[in-house]
């Protein structure tokens, strides 16, 4: 008889049905890198909304006679009696760990403003593009293509010099709009300028690639038995066609959003970004830069928290990425 | 073919228009003039002015500018006293696109066979730690590679030069000493991507049926990745070169600034801080120009790697 050597049968594995979202917090959270990423970045946002809670001294307290202090170091100045310099201190005897937690700021509202521009913008004209009948399509997606001939970090800096110069002009020979935009920048430490330029050109790479999902998508069942039942253009793109495409946008987005970073540390590298004497990690390498001989370490924490920072990022939008997709789905 | 070439180059001429056009507009509505710097008194500013046409209104100026353009004459420099801008960029733009081809040729080198390497051994301790490294390579921006670079091996263990610019004429060491710290800082980061994209195409090919047909006729396990899926895999890292090509020559400009390299770079940022109207637009049309070239002789080469393209319609 064989019939003891057939195997049992082994009833189906049955689990409760996930959605996608669920799917993919769960597949992302059993990654330990994914897990430390994000407590990273959440370490990072939460400093950044509060950096005056977590930063031992102001960004602009000087000390000259704790220049260039190594790391380690206590201060001599009197008024800073037995205050430690953990990270060192810079040319101006500034304290490395309060600029870098104050620079935390800017890097998160850039990688923040940067993101949330490029998408909605990006999203929003790639969908109607792609949507659209051919004639409309062809326009929008070769204006596209036009400011994309323009190299970005060229415009970017012609846009930056064109609005820095606007602030230093005297108020009364500005209109209303650009005195807004005037106050708004001062305001922000000339952060609000490097917004306005990063989002002028970071939503074209998500247009187009929102574009190609919603040709792709639009001509699938799904979306002709939306139109057979009556659903206007409105609701086929935000209801049927928007869900499908947006995962596909946000690991794109957050693959973008170390370019955001870097460029605002380069605009503030090269003394474009953020207004002195308020801290950005870019004009903080600057900084460093000038003493890279004899104190090494004023460039090496600002450039490290950059290179961790943008690590992060590309980290977490990689796993993001390869939990969606469905190849890897229950693996 | 030749349809897609004359398209493409029809193609330049509303980016042309565009990218002047917007240009012009911007660096004329800038505050302050190129002679403003000086000690000069305004009626010699003025007199200045009047020589080089820049009392006139900002559209006239345009024109003036296209109708010397098309003569292929880009004007004076302002900041140089009027000798021509071409004396300036044409130098600049031999010794950025030297730095640029080094840095691609390093991209290159390293990028494809680690990307193949990965893609190959797909799981191995040898595609998780190239993946990490690239990740790490597209983290590291030149700001900070540059700096660590100059200060490991020009300032700690004097291998190279920390900074500037020699020439060829100069020898070949001095010159290749000089070149490899900018070349790699800025090929770094184009490098890792490419091993990305080496390997996801890569892996894409390798599962395709004609590879297991190479492997059931028996060929050696060398000459199907060499011959049948290297060729193909190969077609999306050659459309990335038009991209990487401007990311060489935007790059470059961080790293010429970093290195102190007399590259275009450097000329666009200086012009454009002196108000060097005629300095900056013929930077902006290389620019252009350049993007648009790299592009359409991408389109060529792929047609040449994959006869499939270009044949059918």
């Amino acid at each position: 008889m064989a019939t003891s050597t057939q195997p049992a049968i082994t009833p189906l594995a049955i689990r409760a049905p996930r959605s996608l979202l669920q799917d993919v917090l769960a597949r992302l959270l059993k990654d330990p890198v994914v897990v430390l990423c994000v407590l990273y970045l959440t370490v990072l946002v939460v400093v950044a909304i509060n950096p005056a809670a977590f930063a031992p001294l102001s960004y602009e307290t000087t000390s000259f006679p704790d220049k260039l202090a190594p790391p380690g170091a206590y201060a001599t100045s009197e008024k800073l009696e037995g205050f430690r310099y953990i990270f060192g201190a810079d040319r101006l005897g500034r304290d490395i760990l309060s600029r870098l937690i104050y620079g935390t700021r800017v890097s998160m509202a850039v990688a923040l403003l940067g993101a949330s521009i490029s998408f909605l913008i990006g999203v929003t004209y790639g969908l109607v593009a792609g949507y659209s009948r051919a004639r409309i399509d062809n326009v929008m997606m070769r204006i596209v293509d036009i400011i994309y001939a323009y190299p970005t970090l060229i415009l970017i800096i012609l846009l930056q010099v064109f609005l820095t110069s606007l602030a230093q002009q005297p108020a009364e020979n500005l209109n209303t709009v650009q005195n807004l935009l005037v106050t708004l920048d001062l305001r922000s430490g000339g952060l609000f300028f490097v917004f306005v330029a990063i989002g002028a050109v970071s939503w074209l790479n998500m247009a187009r690639l929102t574009r190609g999902q919603t040709l792709h998508y639009r001509e699938q069942e799904f979306v002709q038995a939306a139109h057979l039942v009556g659903a206007n253009d409105r609701r086929i793109m935000g209801r049927h066609l928007l869900p499908n495409i947006i995962g596909t946008c946000i690991v794109a987005e957050t693959l973008a959003i170390p370019a955001y970073i870097y460029t605002e540390a380069f605009l503030s590298f090269i003394g474009l970004g953020v207004q002195p004497p308020l801290p950005s990690w870019g004009s903080m390498i600057a900084d460093g830069y000038g003493a890279l001989r004899s104190a090494p370490h004023v460039i090496f924490f600002p450039a490290l928290a950059l290179s961790l920072t943008m690590l992060a990022f590309n980290f977490l939008g990689d796993a993001i990425r390869d939990a969606m997709d469905p190849k890897l789905r229950n693996r | 073919m030749l349809r897609v070439i004359i398209r493409r180059l029809l193609w330049f001429i509303p980016v042309f228009f565009v990218v002047t056009g917007l240009t012009f507009v911007t660096m004329h509505a800038l505050p302050g003039g190129p002679f403003d710097s000086d000690k000069t008194p305004p009626a010699l500013i003025q007199q200045m002015e009047e020589v080089f046409g820049l009392n006139r209104p900002v559209q006239e100026q345009y024109l003036i500018w296209l109708s010397n353009v098309a003569q292929l004459k880009f004007g004076p420099s302002l900041s140089a006293r009027g000798k021509p801008v071409e004396s300036f960029l044409l130098p600049g733009l031999a010794v950025s696109a030297q730095l640029g081809l080094f840095a691609l040729l390093f991209a290159l080198a390293v990028g494809v066979p680690a990307g193949i390497a990965a893609a190959m051994h797909r799981g191995s301790w040898r595609d998780r730690s190239a993946t990490l490294v690239a990740i790490i390579g597209v983290s590291v921006p030149a700001i900070v590679l540059g700096p660590v670079l100059q200060y490991i091996f020009a300032l700690r263990l004097g291998w190279l030069p920390v900074a500037q610019w020699e020439s060829l004429s100069e020898g070949p060491i001095p010159y290749l000493s000089h070149i490899i710290l900018p070349a790699v800082t800025l090929g770094a980061g184009l490098s890792a991507i490419i091993a990305r994209l080496t390997r996801a195409s890569m892996l894409s090919v390798l599962g395709e049926d004609y590879i297991r047909t190479a492997h059931a006729k028996g060929l050696a396990r060398r000459t199907v990745t060499v011959r049948h899926a290297l060729r193909n895999a190969l077609i999306p890292v050659v459309t990335y070169l038009g991209p990487l090509a401007a990311a060489v020559l935007t790059g470059s400009l961080v790293v010429e600034q970093i290195f102190a390299i007399p590259g275009m770079g450097r000329y666009f940022v200086s012009s454009i801080s002196a108000r060097d109207y005629p300095m900056v637009m013929a930077v902006v049309v290389l620019y252009a120009l350049i993007i648009v070239g790299v592009n359409l002789v991408v389109d060529i080469l792929y047609t040449v790697i994959d006869p499939r393209i270009g044949h059918g319609n």
